[in-house]
């Protein structure tokens, strides 16, 4: 199957466009990329780049409060906003018949969005409630996406909150917005994507029509991230109130994900081989065998791959019965990775992860959805969002050598370990 | 300069970055809808009584499998000894051992997952395309010759008692087993997690009994969706599960009793920081004639964000992240459900809103720009929900539980089409009304009795 065309251009306010025509089912995506996520949002304002993305549904110059949500689902379409590390989306998904509406609403809302006073109070409460239902009620809410950065980093940027302090959310005044919005949103900090059933032509033009008269600002300077390595293992604690069982999570840093790709693609698949199906490595011994966890997981970035500069984080987490010592848990996760520290994988091992990679992938582009979002994150982040229809080959091409490369790499000495216990080892009974 | 100092510099009012020279700008026109594809399938029932829906849909070389088995059972212990069915089904077979399935899966980009409710048995496959003989042929062993070993049975069992741990420490898991009880009392659909003493005495017989009698093709249905030829799919699937048969039929769930309205239960959760709003009532069913009306009716009640029940008490007073009212079918029957999870201090007034927007549907309907949004956002969906083999095999088998097929899905645009603004209205007053509803607010009891109480909300005795 050939990889589908796609058109990148900048029109001349700097916004960046990609455009990728497919007939096949008569709809499109239409997305937004800014350069900001929750690494940029200022120190005594964690949770901004969120709360943020909620107030961009709540008008602009053109459409009062609500109207946003109602245009999109009276064409037939969803909708909906995401904030990442280092990136905020926002998209649509609608019959094809809404192309313009949706470039027009996207257009307006990055122009001349409505900041009030009364919609940053409203969402501040519905941002408390989206922290209530997935952190502050749940069992381990949070785990390990906002638990573990606070162990593993040390800069504000990297080890903050992403969903934010309650006092710091309160604390959000409409001039903080303002200035936000000033610095981050401006069309040169930005990528819009369309996919799907549109001539490429029109939508050239449909692009022009709505975004041509945005105003040009600079984008800002994006500060470096980085910091050093843990140069020895760094340990955190959490207490969950409503956890039944302890749980682990294992953070370590990977190579830059924009600088050194490839690199950073062996990690992929050694998460695979560590945690992907029945016969992997870490099921086997930690689930089946031994078995001393009741759940293992690895895996790249705090969301998954590909949303992240450097640093990025690798993770592997685990849920064990209390009589488990996590000593036990963490000795037999290291000696597996020796094993394949020594000893590469062989061509069937990798050919199982890769596989299934190959195929996740097709599944993603087939989500009109996913698809459309990939392409705008790759554009931003790499500056290339041919990248996507790369991956699949580039991930069959990592050796047995770098995947073994990538568990030495994985030093006891040099990461994070966040034990999250419960906050009583009864049973659950009520 | 830093980020924050970037932030700090100069910059516009928020009522400044709110306006420009220009003004506000008309809303565009939606331009020439296409029609979807026809797409070319086949519908029929297998030799062994096995319905299959197969459908070319080739966006990417991939293929969706999905079985959906009637699985019923009236025994105390069934819950559990399907849990653990579910949990081992995939775990071994004379041909092949776990790995050996999972390896064989793998190399063909490949997923196969089992799962079990009170109703049915689910499995589930994708795989690149050119995998699908290995994909059916791995099907078909497990479906005939799944062993349930006993060293497998006896991990997956444990491992099973500490994942219903977990899961009952879930608001959602625990907001649903009130709400089942509550509407269903003893009926084995309230059975969805399996109580743990259950499952530690489940044994490998009774497991591999249990698959003899019960995983069955007759009245089972199985949906392909991808890059594939459906006229071929038959015979391939006369070869790979022609092995898999039974005189009998698939065990279906007896009907559920019929919901009637009134008493909302207070359900206590100590320390809970949020309380879980769960409402039901009965509804009709895709094949009703009223269905249509009734969907739309949904949608405006808080079945989309644009619904009243989210503009009121998300969007205009931020009680809820998220609220909600939907369908959930169970063999010839339908409810509706309707759901918030809202902050203690403000859970009694987001009741109270919520009954108050079902009193407001049924005394002020949808006005016809409501009915054209939600007449416009169902057909669009179900556009946009089709677009992906993932979301078409999902909605088929959606409708193949009801009898339906691709056919229903192709003509339900039309259906939508013509429904009224007084039919909307119609089943918005008879099937929304108020006290039809009944359902549990689970909380903190000690905060939330005193202000539900003066609602009409009962406290459960039990804590």
């Amino acid at each position: 199957m050939a990889d589908p065309e796609l058109f990148r251009f900048t029109i001349d306010n700097g916004l960046r466009v990609v455009l990728a025509p497919d007939p096949t089912a008569p709809v499109v995506g239409v997305s937004v990329h800014y350069d900001v996520g929750f690494r940029s949002e200022p120190e005594g304002l964690t949770g901004f780049a969120h709360l943020f993305e909620h107030l961009m549904f709540q008008g602009s110059e053109s459409l009062e409060k609500l109207a946003h949500f109602r245009h999109v689902q009276s064409s037939g379409g969803t909708f909906n906003g995401s904030t990442h590390p280092d990136y905020t989306d926002y998209y649509e998904v609608l019959p094809a018949a809404a192309l313009e509406r949706a470039l027009f609403l996207e257009a307006d809302r990055m122009r001349a969005p409505k900041l009030t006073a009364e919609n940053l109070a409203n969402q501040i409460e519905v941002v408390k409630e989206e922290i209530r239902l997935n952190v502050r009620n749940r069992p381990y809410g949070g785990f390990p996406w906002i638990l573990l950065p606070p162990v593993l980093y040390s800069t504000f940027a990297n080890a903050h909150d992403g969903y934010g302090a309650f006092e710091d959310l309160e604390g959000a005044t409409l001039d903080d917005c303002a200035a936000f919005f000033d610095t981050f949103y401006s069309p040169a900090n930005a990528v819009l994507t369309v996919a799907g059933d549109f001539e490429v032509e029109e939508a050239k033009a449909l692009v022009e029509k709505h975004f041509g008269d945005v105003p040009h600002r600079p984008a800002p300077v994006r500060p470096s991230f980085s910091e050093p390595l843990p140069t020895a293992q760094l340990n955190g604690e959490h207490t969950d109130p409503h956890a039944p069982l302890p749980a682990l999570a294992i953070g370590y840093r990977m190579p830059d994900p924009i600088n050194d790709l490839d690199g950073y693609l062996a990690y992929l698949v050694l998460a695979g081989v560590l945690t992907d199906g029945d016969g992997s490595r870490l099921q086997q011994r930690l689930v089946h065998v031994e078995p001393l966890v009741v759940d293992v997981g690895a895996g790249a970035g705090l969301f998954g791959p590909f949303e992240a500069r450097d640093p990025d984080t690798f993770t592997i987490t685990a849920i064990h019965p209390p009589d488990v010592p996590r000593e036990r848990v963490l000795a037999a996760l290291d000696e597996e990775l020796e094993k394949l520290a020594s000893t590469p994988p062989d061509d069937q091992e990798l050919k199982k992860v890769t596989a299934r990679w190959a195929a996740s992938l097709h599944a993603e582009h087939d989500r009109l959805v996913s698809r459309t979002l990939a392409l705008g994150a790759f554009e931003l982040l790499y500056g290339d969002a041919s990248l996507v229809y790369q991956l699949a080959d580039r991930l069959s091409a990592v050796s047995g050598e770098a995947v073994s490369a990538a568990a030495k790499a994985l030093r006891p000495d040099a990461r994070a370990v966040l034990v999250v216990k419960p906050a009583s080892t009864e049973g659950t009974e009520q | 300069m830093t980020s924050a100092e970037q932030v700090k510099a100069a910059h516009r009012s928020a009522e400044e970055i709110g306006r420009t020279a220009a003004g506000p700008r008309p809303l565009p026109s939606l331009g020439h809808q296409r029609a979807a594809a026809d797409l070319s399938h086949v519908d029929t029932v297998l030799s062994n009584g096995l319905r299959v829906l197969a459908v070319r849909k080739a966006s990417v070389p991939m293929v969706e499998l999905r079985l959906w088995i009637p699985f019923a059972g009236e025994d105390a212990m069934h819950a559990a000894t399907a849990e653990v069915l579910a949990e081992t089904v995939l775990t071994g077979t004379a041909r092949r051992d776990r790995v050996e399935i999972d390896a064989e899966v793998a190399l063909i980009g490949g997923d196969l997952n089992a799962g079990v409710d009170p109703e049915r048995l689910y499995l589930g496959g994708t795989a690149l395309s050119d995998g699908l003989p290995t994909l059916l042929d791995v099907l078909g062993d497990v479906l005939t010759g799944a062993t349930y070993g006993d060293a497998e049975v006896a991990r997956e069992r444990e491992r099973l008692i500490e994942r219903i741990a977990v899961s009952r420490t879930q608001p959602r898991t625990i907001a649903r087993e009130a709400l089942q009880k509550h509407r269903y009392g003893d009926h084995p659909v309230t059975r969805e997690v399996p109580q743990a003493e259950d499952v530690a005495e489940v044994t490998s017989e009774q497991v591999r009994a249990l698959h003899n009698a019960s995983v069955l093709p007759r009245g089972a249905v199985l949906v392909l969706v991808g890059d594939l030829d459906p006229q071929e799919v038959p015979a391939e699937l006369e070869r790979a599960l022609g092995g898999w048969k039974s005189d009998r039929s698939a065990v279906v769930l007896p009907p559920l009793p019929t919901l009637t309205g009134g008493n909302v239960l207070l359900v206590p959760r100590a320390g809970a920081v949020q309380s879980q709003i769960r409402l039901s009532a009965q509804t009709v069913p895709r094949v009703d004639p009223r269905y249509p009306a009734l969907q739309l009716a949904n949608l405006a009640f808080g079945g989309y964000f644009s619904s009243r029940l989210v503009e009121n008490i998300r969007e205009d007073k931020g009680y809820t992240y998220g609220a909600h009212s939907g369908f959930e079918f169970t063999g010839d029957t339908a409810v509706v459900n309707v759901d918030a999870d809202t902050a203690n201090e403000v859970t009694a007034a987001a009741y109270l809103e919520t009954r108050y927007e079902l009193f407001r549907l049924g005394t002020v309907p949808p006005t016809a720009e409501e009915v054209e949004s939600v007449r416009q956002y169902a057909m669009g969906s179900l556009v946009t929900g089709t677009s992906s083999q993932s979301g078409l095999a999902g909605q088929l088998m959606a409708l193949a539980s009801n009898g339906l097929g691709i056919e229903w899905l192709q003509s339900h645009p039309e259906r939508l089409a013509a429904v009224t603004a007084d039919q909307v209205a119609e089943a918005a007053a008879e099937f929304f009304a108020p006290g039809r509803f009944t359902g549990v607010v689970v909380g903190d009891a000690e905060l939330l009795a005193p202000k539900l109480a003066a609602l009409g909300v009962s406290t459960s005795e039990k804590d």
